[in-house]
């Protein structure tokens, strides 16, 4: 059984609308208008368990209304879910044990008490024992590198600290689903090491289904074998993360070392430049023009080295959030 | 053995774990806890005027009496005060109410546990300014006798709970408007002048009294107050009144809560 299951899932919402300045707001007060906002229309997916999938669009693209729909904080407008088995808007107390949301910058902690306290009101709540709360908290906070931190106030925590806090009190009830919402969002790149590298460790010991939204590419290219891409609501791709490349930048980084340097009207000739800095050129050439292009530029120019690359994961997916292109 | 606790087991320990930490949590601002309690000092100023009007001999209670009433009214109002309606709107508006959603415990327990444990944490500010009003009024020292003590903290336990559900209800137009709490203070002019804070429901003209009986707020301070000092109240009446405004109003919440469930949007979250 599929551990997530979406089926042409949609979510429109009204919002009101009001024009600006004096007159706009007493015509708000007495009749308001309002648009219909199109957050998600018509997605499906499928996640089995174990799997861990980044979820990519841009700002307001949909990604956490889809979310939300997923976890059962909103009632879809049309079509189904099921998460674990269960209809989550259902919010069955079996379902709402099987699954987490952390939503990176958002804190459930207490803040003027040591996170230990909100823990312990989690274990209370999901009920669980208190030899197992020890030892989940135990394996957690040494799998974060929290040890110490759980008894000061979470007030006085760092960032990351709070961060790592925030997933420990996530996690505590051991979750089969995770929905990650920017979790390293705001963290310096140590602690956003620290968190993928918990993440990871966390999937493969505990075989969790993680959905994980991120603009940090790093996030996804470490965590993520298959990513879903949203784009005004709808899906526009779902595959590998290699797949996404192929299909949206079939295209590879050429960087050429001249002997000196010329003109970018001639340059142009053997590709998209993207840049020029003193005698070295980086192009962007078709992967079907490639070899020609190469041999070319080896017959035309003199070159001193030349180096053929992918372009970096954050161009082809900020290129293809910006195209929207279809499939 | 399983990793999880029955549900017989749970709940003891969700009451006692929410019941501490929350204590522990008020605590945290002694200063603040003072304060309020100090900012319930309304029954004591109106004291002072309504101790002075009677000395004409023109109302139902004498100078002592009223000096009594109103220091009940003040300690009722220390254990009855609610806030939950500012509490769940900001949840609302700031999105944290979803992390209460994806737990399986209904969002109601914590903020009544809260406003539970806080009794505790004012107990000790309220009992130094008791002490201090018999320190400067001693001839209206009294103490009720077991039975009726008992009684009255009965009651003043259901007034807390009758008022945290009126306002828990009232707050459930969160999921429909951004400012529920103008619907408390709409309301709070009903209380303030129907509840008894402002005057015992004694020196009320006789029709407005009875009509006031029928609504839920004389048995918010005036009931509880009136028994702990030894006025006359028709218990009975007033516990039904009591029960059947709390099924009423829990039975709306319920309905507003699951309609307001299909209308959460998770904004600011």
């Amino acid at each position: 059984m599929a551990a997530i299951l979406a089926e042409n899932l949609s979510k429109f919402y009204p919002v009101a609308v009001k024009e600006p300045g004096l007159q706009g707001t007493i015509q708000h007060f007495f009749h308001r208008t309002y648009r219909n906002i199109k957050a998600v229309q018509s997605i499906s997916f499928q996640i089995e368990p174990g799997e861990v999938v980044g979820f990519l669009g841009a700002n307001g693209a949909g990604k956490t209304t889809t979310l939300k729909m997923l976890t059962g904080l909103i009632h879809p407008s049309e079509g189904s879910v099921n998460v674990a088995g269960h209809v989550p808007f259902q919010r069955k107390s079996a379902f709402l044990k099987k699954i987490t949301l952390v939503m990176g910058q958002k804190q459930q902690l207490i803040w003027d008490l040591p996170a230990m306290d909100s823990l312990r009101i989690n274990a209370a709540v999901y009920g669980i024992r208190d030899r197992e709360f020890a030892l989940q908290v135990n394996e957690l906070s040494e799998m974060l590198t929290l040890e110490g931190k759980l008894t000061q106030p979470v007030r006085k925590l760092s960032l990351g600290e709070r961060m790592k806090a925030e997933l420990l009190a996530a996690l505590v009830h051991q979750p089969q689903v995770l929905f990650l919402d920017e979790p390293t969002l705001g963290l310096d790149v140590n602690a956003q090491v620290s968190v993928r590298d918990f993440l990871r460790e966390y999937n493969q010991r505990y075989q969790a289904t993680v959905l994980l939204t991120s603009h940090y590419m790093a996030d996804i290219t470490a965590l993520c074998q298959r990513v879903i891409v949203i784009h005004q609501g709808q899906l526009i791709y779902d595959g590998s993360l290699e797949g996404l490349v192929d299909r949206f930048a079939p295209c590879r980084q050429v960087e050429v070392e001249l002997a000196h340097s010329y003109a970018p009207e001639q340059l142009s000739l053997y590709g998209d430049i993207e840049t020029i800095e003193g005698r070295v050129a980086t192009f962007l050439v078709p992967q079907e023009t490639l070899t020609r292009t190469v041999a070319k530029l080896l017959s035309d120019l003199e070159v001193i080295d030349l180096a053929v690359t992918e372009p970096p994961i954050e161009e082809v997916i900020g290129r293809v959030l910006r195209s929207g292109a279809v499939l | 053995m399983s990793r999880y606790q029955s549900s017989l087991q749970k709940i003891p320990r969700i009451v006692g774990t929410l019941l501490s930490v929350y204590y522990a949590y008020m605590l945290e601002y002694r200063a603040e806890l003072l304060l309020w309690v100090l900012s319930g000092s309304l029954p004591i100023i109106l004291m002072g005027i309504w101790t002075q009007a009677a000395q004409t001999g023109d109302f139902a209670l004498s100078s002592t009496e009223f000096a009594r009433y109103f220091l009940a009214v003040f300690l009722v109002r220390q254990f009855t005060v609610v806030w939950v309606i500012w509490e769940f709107e900001r949840e609302i508006v700031e999105g944290k109410l979803s992390f209460r959603l994806l737990q399986p415990l209904n969002p109601i327990w914590h903020h009544f546990a809260s406003h539970f444990a806080e009794r505790f944490a004012r107990l000790p500010f309220a009992f130094i300014l008791i002490a201090l009003f018999f320190w400067l009024y001693p001839q209206a020292f009294w103490v009720p006798n077991l039975k009726t003590f008992l009684l009255a903290m009965v009651v003043i336990g259901l007034a807390f709970a009758l008022r945290f559900l009126m306002q828990y209800t009232l707050s459930m137009a969160a999921f429909w408007t951004e400012r529920a709490s103008a619907l408390e203070q709409f309301s709070f002019l009903f209380y303030l002048f129907l509840s008894g804070i402002i005057a015992p429901l004694e020196v009320f003209p006789p029709v407005v009294r009875e009509v006031a009986l029928w609504t839920p707020f004389p048995y918010l301070i005036h009931f509880p107050a009136s028994l702990l000092v030894g006025l006359p109240v028709d218990i009975g009446r007033g516990l039904l009144v009591m029960l059947g405004w709390s099924i009423a109003f829990f039975l709306l919440y319920r309905w507003l809560w699951k309609r307001g469930l299909r209308q959460y949007s998770g904004m600011g979250a």
